[in-house]
């Protein structure tokens, strides 16, 4: 954007190496970078790919063990490479700072915001406290965090993560630096409150003239922060440009793969599937010769693109400065691809397995203050869920879906048995299992209701081998008896998952993220279940990684004819594979219906928040933004009426505060739970618009 | 292609504990790339040696008054050398040194297998049921823990009498409370992961649960501390030696060794130098072990 100003970084063909004990891994190979003042970076990529190196790597903070091997890092005009400890510390954290992911991690949880906000100006610059102090305030503003001096007074407990995130960009803006690092500032926080820092980070340029760079694995985040963005796979930069030319024409068959990963508002799950990059990462030692990408890429040449390592070089007829290190690139028509493998015939719906109708679940927290002995008051109540109705039929996927804290994940629990519920029932099969805990269940019963884990760490017992974990689940839900026939059943299942029939001697840390998770689909399926909960099985892992995983489940569910309860945050993936979406909120549901009644108007106010808030990798198709106020209140304490009433953009007055509002129901099975009338609610426009005359979506 | 080849080279598994004590060894020749270990596991393995073939190396009999206050290097009438020299009764220092750390060797693993087999079974069910079981056995921990340690022992020997059997019995009551606390702290953050939940939904026992499922991912930690507490249950035999609390004479015991021969320490130092020295170079072979373990376990 200004091009007359001098740079504020430059990395010239940067390579940065770890040294091991098993040797030297190279973790950045050949990586050039220039920052104008004003701009903003992205740079994204999947896990290992080195993203988080480069921004050690300027802050020159690589740790005992890493190094920069070659090349230099210029920081306005000065190489950093070259400095001493003790200028890289008048350095780190007045011109550059870095934010990073977890903000209750970067934060001191024993010292007071205003001490930890007021140290940056007092370390950097002689100023006295005062002025720090009216100088923190001022950033807290800035920030937008409502009352900044309740703030300053806090501790960072006392604080939600979206505030605590705030003040972390508010620390690393006090000393007014020239260049700022985000290393996923958003990961670790729920989609609306995203939205409202996503919001924030896209203005520092504007209002501060600050470089940044973004580091993210999340396509559409970068797309509503950056300017430009680096794709980086296995240490180097496959592809470069701006946001408008790389977006619209990705020309590297890597970036390419990565958009085919990504559920976007175009992909349907039986027209036009999702294409999962085949292959896995390779390890920085293993990296082949040539192309890096050679061993996934459908489009390898043998003899050319295992060559020597190449170069990055323009790319002819786009932009000038979007760049693709790819030999091939012009001969790739990408958009006569086919989209997906195959085109597959919708599922039929078969009749109704589950019923839950009027489920409650309280916990109950013991008070034992004076104020509770005086008042009577002694149990409180958490009210997880409220009022839980919906059903679901064989066949079917029904996605749950809701920011943390709204209850869906103790709804899971109550019908694995895990927890019995306190009202209401949850009807499988015609039979009432809310209050049977599953030690009391029979093992049909235990085996048609299973359950596929989040995180792909922990989902896996550690201490023993895949094969004698999933033989267990077999012998202990009956399915076989007989050793042999376990053993043959367990290569079956290994089959099912599409893992090599081995990896039955294997021990969990000797599987990756991907892995682990089908290990964990294969144990759910042993038993021909009839329904089995996804609570968020792809949202720890890689793009290219969950693509193959979701499509995995799809497949198993399509053969077993099994119904898929789909608990998750993310409306993208949602709305490409559900086929019934029930949205919670602080225990309540406020919409269920059809993905499409869903995804259009009618929306109940906060479904059309969350659409808003979910990035789409796609710079045609427009969003309306809506930024959502404040945070999840307490379910301890609720407010009295709409639950959604503290942070409802459409609050009509009085009646949301004081009135729960009545199930509306709009067509059949979709029900709006809100005070505004069904027609007033019909009026409002999409929030999402896909443009009907793209000559690339036309393509796709 | 990739399928067909390996299916037909993935066998059943040959079920079998020689596997599994393969990889027992394996996993302890990590040890090597651990100096300290190594010098740990050197001066234990010295000392099962000495306990193993007791009868070759020691030359005379433990019990046998042959010359009193000999030093060091003296040579008995019968040729052979007094390398340690001999007690006030008349008793080779060295034999009586070899014979005992049979003694030490054969009762300290009893007496930590026993308070490990009971203290995990506490902690586990302290940890993994939690409320009223918890409270209960808690308590009860904290009652024991809340003695003297030495108290407790003098106690329960003097109840129960002196005896091999009976000092593992009091060391079990003393110390099996400590490793519930670390059995139950660690349960308590195994108990909450997905594989516990994923057993639960599949209708696991909870005795299936915390033997299968928790107790070997606490295992790391919990060797480490039995290595440290091996060598804690060695002083402790010692100082039950020491006060008379021991093996009943005149069986060779280090501590009752070190003892009998306190009030000449000045004058005939061997007499108590050596079976200290043997009592010291062995715990700090164990808790060098220890730290070898710990120095590996957070390695990978």
């Amino acid at each position: 954007m200004n091009d007359k100003q001098e740079p504020v970084l430059i990395c010239k063909d940067l390579c940065i190496s770890y040294y091991t004990r098993a040797g030297e891994i190279p973790a950045v190979v050949d990586f050039s970078l220039t920052v104008k003042p004003g701009e903003t970076i992205g740079i994204v990529g999947e896990s290992g790919c080195g993203k988080s190196t480069v921004a050690m790597a300027i802050m020159q903070y690589m740790g005992a063990n890493g190094g920069i091997k070659s090349g230099s890092i210029m920081f306005k005009g000065r190489d950093l490479t070259t400095f001493s400890e003790d200028e890289l510390r008048s350095i780190r954290g007045a011109e550059i700072s870095m934010i990073y992911q977890e903000p209750f991690a970067s934060l001191n949880p024993s010292l007071k915001i205003s001490t930890q906000l007021m140290e940056v100006p007092l370390a950097h610059e002689t100023i006295s406290r005062d002025e720090a102090r009216e100088r923190s305030l001022q950033m807290l503003t800035d920030v937008k965090l409502p009352d900044p001096e309740r703030v300053m007074n806090s501790y960072p407990h006392q604080l939600s993560g979206g505030q605590q995130q705030r003040v972390v960009i508010a620390m690393g803006l006090l000393s007014n630096p020239s260049l700022l690092l985000l290393d996923e500032p958003t990961t670790a926080l729920d989609v609306t409150v995203e939205a409202g820092i996503v919001n924030l980070i896209s203005d520092i340029s504007n209002k501060f003239g600050t470089s940044q760079i973004y580091i993210s694995h999340n396509l559409g985040l970068i797309l509503e922060t950056c300017d430009r963005v680096f794709v980086m796979y296995s240490g180097e930069v496959v592809e470069e440009g701006t946001i408008n030319s790389l977006f619209t024409w990705p020309k590297h068959p890597y970036t390419h793969g990565l958009f085919s990963c990504i559920p976007l508002p175009t992909a349907d799950k039986n027209a036009a599937p999702l294409k999962p990059i085949r292959g896995q990462l390779p390890l920085p030692f293993e990296r082949p010769s040539g192309c890096y990408f050679g061993p996934r890429c459908d489009h390898f040449k043998k003899g050319l693109c295992d060559q020597d390592h190449f170069r990055m070089e323009n790319v002819e007829g786009s932009a000038p400065d979007h760049r693709v290190r790819c030999l091939r690139y012009n001969d790739i028509d990408h958009t006569k691809e086919a989209s997906g493998e195959t085109v597959q015939e919708p599922l039929e719906i078969g009749k109704r397995v589950l019923n839950v109708d009027g489920m409650k679940k309280y916990y109950e927290v013991k008070d034992s203050s004076l104020m509770a002995l005086i008042t009577g008051k002694s149990v409180r109540h958490v009210k997880a869920n409220e009022e839980l109705n919906f059903t679901a039929h064989e066949s079917e996927t029904v996605a749950i879906v809701g920011e943390s804290g709204c209850g869906k994940s103790t709804f899971a629990k109550v019908l694995m048995g895990l927890e019995t519920g306190t009202e209401g029932e949850i009807r499988h099969l015609g039979k009432d299992i809310s209050d049977i805990e599953v030690r009391d269940r029979s093992t049909k019963q235990i085996r048609s209701l299973q359950m596929v884990f989040q995180n792909p760490f922990d989902t896996l017992n550690p201490s023993h081998s895949i094969g004698g974990q999933i033989s267990r689940v077999i012998k202990q839900f009956g399915v076989e008896s007989d050793k042999k026939k376990i053993f043959d059943r367990v290569m079956t299942l290994l089959d099912t998952v599409k893992l090599p029939r081995d990896f039955y001697f294997r021990k969990p840390r000797q599987l990756s993220g991907g892995q682990k998770q089908r290990i964990g689909i294969a144990r759910a399926f042993a038993g021909n279940p009839s329904i089995v909960i996804a609570d968020e099985p792809v949202s720890a892992l890689d793009v290219s990684v969950a693509a193959a995983v979701t499509e995995l489940l799809m497949d198993i569910q399509r053969e077993h004819k099994t119904t898929l309860l789909f608990i998750s945050h993310d409306l993208s993936v949602v709305r490409y594979l559900a086929d019934r979406i029930v949205v919670m909120y602080l225990g309540h549901i406020l919409e269920r219906g059809s993905t499409n009644e869903v995804f259009d108007p009618p929306y109940h106010p906060y479904t059309e928040a969350l659409l808003s808030a979910v990035p789409i990798a796609d710079p045609e198709i427009t969003k309306r933004k809506i930024v959502l106020e404040g945070d999840l209140p307490s379910a301890m304490k609720p407010p009295k009426g709409c639950p959604f009433c503290t942070r409802c953009h459409r609050k009509i007055g009085d009646i949301c505060d004081n009135e729960p509002p009545p199930d509306q129901i709009v067509r059949d099975r979709h029900v709006i739970k809100c005070h505004i009338p069904i027609e007033e609610l019909s009026k409002i426009a999409p929030v999402i618009t896909v443009p009907e005359t793209s000559e690339r979506i036309q393509a796709a | 292609m990739a399928t067909t080849t390996t299916q037909s080279t993935t066998q059943m598994p040959s079920a079998g504990y020689g596997a599994a004590l393969w990889r027992g060894i394996k996993s302890f020749a990590l040890l090597r790339e651990s100096w300290v270990g190594m010098i740990g596991a050197f001066l234990v393995l010295f000392w099962v040696l000495v306990a193993l073939f007791a009868p070759l190396i020691a030359q005379f009999d433990p019990n046998a008054a042959i010359q009193p206050f000999a030093k060091p290097g003296a040579v008995a009438a019968s040729g052979h050398t007094f390398w340690l020299g001999t007690d006030h009764m008349g008793r080779d220092i060295l034999s009586r040194i070899v014979w005992g750390s049979r003694t030490v060797l054969f009762y300290a693993p009893i007496a930590t297998v026993c308070a490990y087999t009971v203290g995990i079974l506490m902690g586990l069910m302290a940890g993994y049921r939690g409320g009223l079981v918890d409270d209960i056995l808690s308590r009860i921990s904290d009652i024991i823990l809340s003695f003297p340690v030495l108290v407790l022992y003098i106690i329960v020997i003097a109840t129960i009498g002196a005896s091999g059997f009976n000092i593992v019995i009091a060391i079990t009551f003393a110390s099996s409370p400590g490793i519930m606390r670390i059995v139950r702290g660690l349960v308590l953050d195994l108990r909450n992961r997905d594989y516990v939940a994923a057993a639960q939904t599949r209708g696991e026992s909870d005795w299936r649960i915390m033997l299968f499922e928790i107790l070997p991912n606490a295992r790391g930690p919990l060797i480490v501390d039995a290595c440290l507490r091996l060598g804690y249950v060695i002083i402790t035999i010692g100082v039950l030696g020491f006060l008379g609390l021991g093996l009943p004479p005149p069986d060779p015991d280090w501590g009752g060794m070190v003892n009998e021969t306190r009030q000449m320490a000045m004058v005939f130092p061997h007499m108590t130098l050596f079976p200290c020295i043997a009592i010291s170079s062995l715990i700090l072979g164990f808790n060098l072990l220890a730290d070898g373990l710990r120095e590996i376990s957070l390695r990978d």
